[in-house]
């Protein structure tokens, strides 16, 4: 994807190599052999992944992970606007996940959207004898009380799944009662490494309960895409599909932010998914392409010099009326792009940045700082895998640091070595870095703010980045130590 | 207090020999309290001559949580004072049993009903100790002594063997010792000497040998233990006897589990497997092909 191989000034294989060494060097034997692999420095030219990934986290190091069940609600299911989605479990699961995510939904309230908690709230008396009568009790009240969700999810907490519930019957039967789709998701929380299993079995179920259920009642036509991976944190989509509709394209679904159910459910109708989020949906766009022949392509809307590429390799998959409008679309947003360069590069060229996101940021948001004229010094992912790495290393610079599900204790240490002037990370590394200084943005829900995607994005995402780093605050700010 | 529970593979024989065993305790001026940790909740009937006592788990089902439950709503009285209580539980195939054990459990702790007035409470447990919940009576702080209903036969001393390996497992870690092996006769050859001598390499003892009477099976079908049906007949002499060495019993042990090979031999030596037998193994099935 980039063009030429990026060097950053005192970064060389030797010297990333030796500060991995000297990470290392602290653990006992069994966690560093199990931690090594975990670590390198990026080369760029391979094209290859330089750290092993979606492995278990060593015991003894904090993780930054989440489980099967985040990924199943807080990232595929929870998003859908126009459904019910239902913590299967005690109250805790759904209580602290609810919102955090910045998944933004339009819609009204209880009519048209349901951005609220649902949970089965889990007692000693249900673990006992089971919870399989009370999911049955709350379904049906779930429709009494909305009649107008077009389906409900049912996302199963850890305890489900230890005392055996047989949710996939009870939603048999109640989709038939009620008549309307019913989805049990088995993503209990100790299943598989990281929420990327959970997002994993919520294809799954899109899969076999969703796709190829509802048709689209406008007539097709060959501009029909769906958006894919696309999540609307902070307003995401409300940039990005405009975007693609001002380029000519109809956006006919969104996959899964303030998604709907039955346009979801339509997909297969398209003649194209572009695919933003790979690692949580690659699934479905296979699925969709062997059992449906749509082709899917990967592109990238962070940053203008990334959106420009996306958006001229998705108009080489279409006809010269599309390609037309791309090249105006680009000729009306590279000078306002140009504009807010011209307002921040000078303020952070040749700043430094880290990064530690899910499964896609850290690769996907690289070029935007560079956009910015700034260098990323390291980064790494949660829970993304080998294809995940891959994809990585031609947008890193040379001998970068790359880290796989680091440890609190890694990160602080590449941090220190490596002084950068801004880290991209989620909240529980956030106030770690701010108490050593360093100016921090959470890059999973975009600190409070957004949208970052699209060129409407961009111009939120540079100004967030000059007021995390050019704040007056941090000269302010002296150790007590 | 001193708490006890029994163990023992599933039919052997334990709620019936627990209540009996009460019964004599009770019946020599003993103040005792039953706890049933098995979901059938079949522990106390013949105390309490009713199957259907409300057990802890199905009244914390009735009333949302274990917070309203109250203590008296849950302990009966029965033959002799002996203070009843079920655990209770789903039925089979939902749910998780072993959790409504440390419910149950927990709650009879929280709600005193362990008064220092009681010489013995008997937790009467499940026969497969197949998770967690079915070990929470041995845990830290509850019963300390444990004996193992048997018999003779072969896979009866095979469950006596695998807990006394879980013993093992929580006495390394608590007080939980091994009272004792009773032999709950089925009439096998050799059955006493054999239980003797599982019990001598366990490192324990058999407490009492409880030869097989019909009377206790007239007994339980009018919902009664030997003892107060018929008090005078000789099996109820057993069960005091039976009762009288438990409550004077100062041999407790950590045990020391066999293996499954030193089981067998003892099986060959008291001539129960042959020890031929080996060379038959799976030979049918070749033979058959």
């Amino acid at each position: 994807m980039s063009d030429n191989i990026r060097k950053v000034e005192g970064i060389t294989k030797e010297s990333t190599e030796a500060l991995i060494a000297e990470t290392l060097a602290v653990y006992p034997e069994k966690a560093k052999k199990k931690r090594a692999p975990h670590l390198g420095a990026n080369d760029p030219a391979s094209g290859a992944a330089c750290v092993k990934s979606n492995k278990k986290t060593v015991p003894g190091v904090m993780s930054a992970r989440g489980c099967a069940y985040a990924g199943a609600k807080g990232v595929v299911w929870g998003p859908i606007r126009d459904m019910v989605h239902v913590s299967h479990g005690p109250v805790g699961c759904g209580w602290y996940s609810w919102g955090t995510r910045r998944n933004m939904m339009s819609g009204i309230t209880g009519v048209t959207s349901f951005p609220m908690q649902f949970t089965s709230d889990f007692q000693e008396k249900d673990i006992v004898y089971g919870g399989d009568k009370k999911l049955k009790t709350l379904l049906e009240e779930a429709h009494d009380l909305f009649p107008l969700a077009k389906g409900i999810s049912v996302l199963s907490e850890c305890p489900v799944g230890l005392i055996g519930d047989d949710i996939n019957s009870v939603a048999r039967t109640s989709a038939k009662e009620l008549d309307i789709p019913i989805i049990p998701c088995n993503c209990e929380g100790f299943r598989g490494v990281s929420q990327s299993l959970g997002h994993h079995i919520s294809n799954d179920t899109i899969r076999d309960y969703i796709i190829g259920t509802r048709e689209y009642a406008e007539p097709a036509s060959p501009y029909d895409i769906a958006l894919i991976g696309e999540y609307n944190i902070g307003g995401d989509a409300w940039s990005t599909k405009p975007l693609l509709e001002e380029c000519g394209l109809n956006v006919k679904s969104v996959w899964t932010g303030d998604g709907e159910l039955e346009k979801i459910a339509a997909t297969h109708q398209v003649k194209l998914n572009v695919i933003h989020c790979y690692r949580s949906m690659n699934y479905m766009c296979k699925v969709m392409e062997e059992k449906y022949g749509i082709p899917w392509v990967e592109l990238n809307f962070f940053g203008p010099t990334k959106i420009r590429n996306s958006l001229r390799q998705l108009a080489m998959l279409f006809d010269d009326h599309i390609k037309a409008k791309v090249e105006e679309v680009i000729a009306k947003y590279d000078p306002l792009m140009q504009a807010v360069i011209d307002e921040y590069k000078p303020r952070l060229d040749g700043k430094k940045v880290m990064l530690l996101v899910g499964g896609l940021r850290p690769r996907h948001t690289i070029g935007a700082y560079e956009d910015l004229g700034m260098d990323c010094v390291g980064s790494g992912y949660e829970f993304a895998h080998t294809d995940d790495y891959d994809r990585t290393a031609p947008e890193m610079p040379d001998a970068t640091v790359v880290y796989d599900d680091p440890s609190e204790y890694e990160f602080e240490k590449f941090a220190d070595a490596l002084k950068p002037d801004l880290i991209g990370s989620g909240i529980k590394e956030k106030y770690v870095f701010q108490k050593m200084g360093i100016p921090f943005r959470q890059m999973h829900s975009w600190d409070y703010s957004g949208p970052y995607h699209g060129y409407k994005g961009f111009e939120v995402f540079a100004r967030d980045v000059d007021m995390a780093i050019n704040s007056p605050t941090w000269k302010l700010v002296k150790a007590p130590y | 207090m001193r708490q006890i529970a029994i163990y023992g593979k599933g039919g052997i024989g334990k709620s019936t020999t627990t209540q009996n065993t009460v019964a004599g305790l009770a019946s020599i001026g003993k103040k005792v309290m039953i706890v049933g940790c098995d979901p059938k909740a079949d522990s106390t009937r013949l105390i309490l001559h009713a199957k259907a006592q409300n057990t802890v788990m199905d009244l914390v089902r009735e009333l949302g949580t274990v917070e309203d439950l109250e203590l008296g709503d849950v302990m009966k009285v029965g033959y002799g004072n002996v203070k009843c209580v079920e655990s209770g539980g789903p039925e089979p195939g939902v749910g998780c049993a072993g959790r409504g054990v440390i419910t149950a459990i927990n709650f009879l702790e929280e709600n005193g009903a362990y008064t220092p007035d009681l010489d013995f409470v008997f937790y009467d447990v499940l026969g497969d100790v197949v998770c967690g919940g079915f070990a929470m009576p041995i845990r830290e702080g509850k019963a300390e002594e444990i004996y193992i209903v048997t018999s003779g036969e072969m896979m009866a001393m095979y469950a006596a063997n695998n807990i006394a390996k879980g013993i093992l497992k929580y006495a390394s870690s608590g007080k939980v010792r091994l009272g004792g092996l009773i032999c709950n006769s089925r009439n096998t050859d050799r059955e006493d000497e054999l239980i003797e001598a599982l019990a001598k390499r366990l490192g324990t003892q058999m407490i009492y040998f409880v030869p097989r009477d019909n009377q206790v099976q007239r007994a339980e079908l009018r919902r009664m233990t030997v003892i107060e049906y018929s008090p005078e007949h000789k099996q109820a002499q057993e069960y005091r006897t039976l009762a009288q060495k438990i409550a004077d019993n100062k041999m407790l042990v950590v045990p020391s589990p066999l293996e499954m090979e030193e089981l067998e031999e003892l099986l060959m030596e008291f001539g129960i497997m042959e020890v031929e037998d080996e060379s038959i193994v799976g030979v049918a099935e070749q033979a058959a092909a």
